[in-house]
């Protein structure tokens, strides 16, 4: 049990962060905006859990200009993306094991 | 309770995976329309083919200006209905109908579409008039079928199904007309409907 618990990822840990995870991890990118409607948050709320898991290097930021408009785009980093997955199958075992 | 929360996130998870990936609200109705759109049209031209007094139809003829109308006339509504409908649907769903999932399915559909269109107008320069059909049926099943990657995946089916009936009108050329009404109006009703009471019918509003 406490070696489930262990996989159980604490920055995952909020409906938001694991929204964010689960569509870079079908996406192979995506922008603020386009997120911000996927999740249907504000964007302080959605800015502030980016800047988590930034901060955890979950996922990386691409800043870009398209025209005079600037874009930022997030990317799920390798280390990411397999927390990611030990995270859902750490889930998966959780409600297996019950 | 917290068995309960995780799998609320592996539920949410899924569903989010597949919103952000594929656009969902690609309507089963605009399917059955279309159907019925090309199955008129085919009709029509059917019988501006054998009102023609003459065995060879040109370019230049009245009979292919009215032809050319009729097929125009069936893409405009059928393109029409799909995106009016579609973008009703999102709107049920409270997506929207231009997001980045729409813009990928669409390029993916437009590139072997837009091929195909370039390829029929070469065609008709050097006067392959026989093969139209069948290319329109294959490049949009391929259209079709490229697609499906990016939405719901009965569309993968429609697409092997067009381009299968447009090898066979290859193989028949004399009943290219047939295979045309089959395969855009038929196989459109076909799958729109198995669209419509899989996704669109029981779905909450």
């Amino acid at each position: 049990m406490k070696n489930i618990l262990e996989n159980i990822n604490k920055a995952f840990d909020h409906r938001v962060r694991l929204a964010i995870m689960s569509v870079l991890s079908v996406n192979e990118s995506i922008d603020f905006n386009s997120l911000k409607e996927l999740l249907g948050v504000t964007d302080g709320n959605l800015a502030s859990h980016i800047k988590a898991l930034e901060k955890e290097n979950y996922i990386s930021v691409e800043k870009q200009f398209i025209g005079k408009k600037p874009n930022t785009r997030y990317k799920s980093t390798p280390s990411g993306k397999k927390a990611f997955r030990e995270h859902i199958e750490a889930l998966e075992q959780l409600l297996q094991n019950e | 309770m917290t068995k309960e929360k995780y799998l609320n996130d592996l539920k949410d998870i899924k569903q989010l995976m597949n919103r952000s990936s594929q656009f969902l609200s690609l309507s089963g109705l605009s399917g059955i329309l279309a159907g019925i759109y090309a199955i008129i049209g085919a009709v029509i031209v059917y019988y501006l083919i054998h009102a023609h007094p003459y065995p060879v139809i040109t370019l230049e003829s009245r009979t292919f200006t009215f032809i050319l109308l009729t097929t125009s006339g069936v893409l405009l509504a059928s393109v029409l209905t799909a995106v009016l409908l579609s973008k009703a649907k999102a709107k049920r769903h409270g997506d929207q109908i231009w997001g980045e999932s729409s813009k990928r399915m669409l390029i993916n559909f437009l590139i072997p579409l837009a091929t195909g269109g370039l390829f029929i107008l070469l065609l008709l320069k050097h006067q392959y008039y026989g093969l139209i059909a069948p290319v329109m049926l294959i490049f949009y099943g391929m259209a079709c079928v490229n697609a499906s990657k990016y939405t719901l995946r009965d569309l993968r089916y429609l697409g092997i199904t067009e381009i299968i009936l447009g090898l066979l009108a290859t193989e028949f050329p004399g009943n290219s007309l047939y295979f045309w009404a089959v395969g855009f109006g038929f196989s459109h009703i076909l799958y729109g409907t198995i669209m419509y009471f899989k996704y669109d019918r029981n779905q909450p509003a």
